[in-house]
């Protein structure tokens, strides 16, 4: 039997939800893995954007930065971040990759500040790209570890838009039709979002853990899809490309 | 237009085109040589109060000298324009330069970690803020470079980020759709780290360009910095390769290596070991004053700091890692 990290997991899985001939914004780490081993996998065709400029990159090695150089390795174009966000704001974007410090029962995330706004007990980078890329993306995709102080049922701070407060609430509030996130992948499980509430649900848990492990580091009500099932694990094909084309010097799945 | 919502944080510049179009009215349009000393071009062209903004993303193709010069020259109660900033803001942030700040990316160095020092002084409560995104100042920018008022996007709505901003919610008159109106912004002073540039200004860069076409267009003062000065003739025997002209400028300075320890497109990556040292330091703060004292505010410019980080040696090294020569780690 073939062994795996939980990070392992996480990047086969995010890979595995990207389709061929899709294009998607990614940034620095495990969204970047995941995007390269989908490239190298099942979607040779898929098109990889960095919010600084790099379009289409045949990447050497993992970014540091999502300005760095590598970005625009064998690139198609060298642009600017006007471009490519309003690329993704004509609609030509598929999928955007975010993560953050707290995530709510809708998608909502947190990355600008734990506690008080002006004089906060914690303070992060804020929104950097991450409003952007969820109100223009198609399908937001979130990659993040799950415990019950990180999913919470209201964040500190909505730094950027998941289905906000409910059905309809994006477009209410103006963001364009038919975006919104997608799936959140985490140490545990696959999440989606129930089409009817907006609600993020189970759709499937990791070899290894149970439903109930899943619901439990969870700090809101967690329920499970019509049918919930087991991750699929890596293939030994995929680990073979994640470890020797994709990571090979183990900045993110030495993690 | 029928407002729908009004972001209640501060607008710290004034949108008003007419009040740009008159400063640049009076900008000089002669070709004149503007090369000057990083220490100089600070002092002429940065002062204490003005709006600050630092082109590149962070830690890549950034003006370092000029971080470290206004450092230097103490400047204070500045307003920051924290737009994809990363090492440069750790180091403004560091000599405690600015005061006000337009958030879309601070305090972190992406995929390296979260700044300690820069986080403590965001967490103090001195600094007044405004809530940004990373393509919402870049839509500010680029209204300011096109002489608008505002431009319309369709990002922030519903979230406590545009609760948080200056930008106006309205309806869009043609199509009834809400869109969000982001203010104009023109900084009295930006810093552009390019490739090359003539005595007059004229300039070239390899790679993204990020949002630095759009700052060199808005800010009423433009210092470059560049690896390379050029002749002109260089610059008009092809000039589809321009993307800065001169009247944009108003100091030259030739700054060898001056993206360090960020990456420089085609010329050297960014120096992983000393950021790492710069962040590791930073968690203990006396031995960090230390470290910045040393290697910032004692030095005399930006040469010996880079000395001091293994000079050219270390820039062959880097310059390996950016061509990903198997000379990487060798030398």
């Amino acid at each position: 039997m073939t062994t795996y990290s939980t990070m392992e997991m996480m990047i086969v899985a995010a890979a595995r939800e990207l389709e061929d001939g899709k294009s998607v914004a990614v940034g620095t780490g495990a969204p970047c893995a995941a995007a390269m081993l989908a490239q190298k996998t099942h979607a040779p065709n898929l098109v990889i954007f960095f919010e600084a400029g790099g379009v289409a990159p045949i990447l050497p090695q993992m970014p540091i930065s999502v300005g760095d150089s590598r970005t625009t390795w064998r690139a198609v174009m060298a642009s600017g971040m006007a471009d490519i966000m309003e690329t993704c704001q004509r609609g030509m974007v598929d999928y955007c990759f975010l993560g953050g410090a707290q995530i709510d029962p809708y998608g909502n995330l947190n990355s600008t500040s734990i506690g008080d706004w002006q004089k906060p007990k914690v303070r992060f980078p804020g929104s950097g790209g991450a409003n952007d890329f969820a109100s223009f993306a198609w399908k937001v995709m979130v990659i993040t570890p799950q415990d019950a102080r990180r999913f919470v049922p209201k964040v500190d701070f909505i730094t950027t838009p998941g289905y906000l407060d409910g059905p309809g609430a994006r477009e209410r509030a103006g963001l364009p039709e038919g975006g919104g996130p997608h799936r959140v992948i985490t140490n545990m499980a696959v999440l989606g979002f129930d089409p009817a509430t907006r609600r993020m649900r189970v759709e499937s848990v990791h070899r290894g853990r149970t439903l109930a492990e899943v619901q439990q580091n969870c700090g809101f009500e967690l329920p499970a899809a019509p049918q919930v099932g087991e991750t699929p694990p890596p293939t030994p094909e995929e680990l073979e490309i994640l470890r020797t084309q994709v990571d090979p010097l183990r900045y993110i799945i030495g993690r | 237009m029928e407002v729908i919502a009004r972001g209640e944080g501060p607008l710290f510049s004034d949108p008003d085109p007419d009040k740009l179009r008159a400063f640049f009215r009076q900008k000089s349009r002669a070709l004149t040589n503007k090369v000057t000393t990083v220490e100089d071009a600070v002092r002429r062209f940065a002062q204490d109060g003005d709006y600050l903004a630092i082109g590149g993303f962070g830690a890549n193709r950034i003006p370092t000298a000029v971080c470290h010069e206004l450092v230097r020259q103490g400047r204070h109660n500045m307003i920051f324009a924290g737009h994809t900033s990363t090492h440069d803001f750790q180091i403004l942030a560091a000599g405690e330069v600015f005061d006000r700040c337009d958030n879309a990316y601070i305090i972190g160095l992406e995929a390296r970690g979260l700044s300690p020092n820069a986080r403590r002084y965001m967490e103090s409560g001195k600094v007044r803020m405004a809530e940004w995104t990373n393509y919402g100042l870049a839509l500010r920018l680029k209204a300011a470079a096109m002489g608008v008022p505002f431009l319309p996007g369709r990002n922030m709505l519903g979230t406590d980020t545009f609760r948080k901003s200056a930008a106006i919610a309205a309806r869009d008159p043609f199509t009834g759709k809400i869109v969000t109106l982001f203010p104009a912004l023109s900084p009295d002073v930006a810093a552009i780290h390019v490739h090359e540039a003539d005595v007059y200004g004229n300039c070239r860069l390899r790679g993204i360009s990020i949002a630095d076409l759009e700052l060199a267009r808005a800010a009423k003062r433009l210092i470059i910095t560049c690896e390379r000065l050029v002749p002109t003739e260089v610059i008009r025997a092809e000039p589809t390769l321009t993307v800065i002209p001169y009247y944009l400028v108003d100091a030259v300075c030739e700054v060898p290596y001056g993206a360090y320890p960020g990456v420089m497109p085609g010329e050297y990556f960014s120096d992983e070991e000393h950021l790492r040292l710069w962040l590791k330091t930073e968690e203990d703060p006396v031995a960090f004053g230390r470290f910045f004292d040393d290697l910032v505010r004692k030095t005399k410019d930006f040469q010996e700091y880079l000395d001091r980080c293994g000079g050219v040696r270390r820039i062959q090294q880097l310059r390996a890692q950016e061509l990903l020569l198997d000379a990487g780690q060798a030398r």
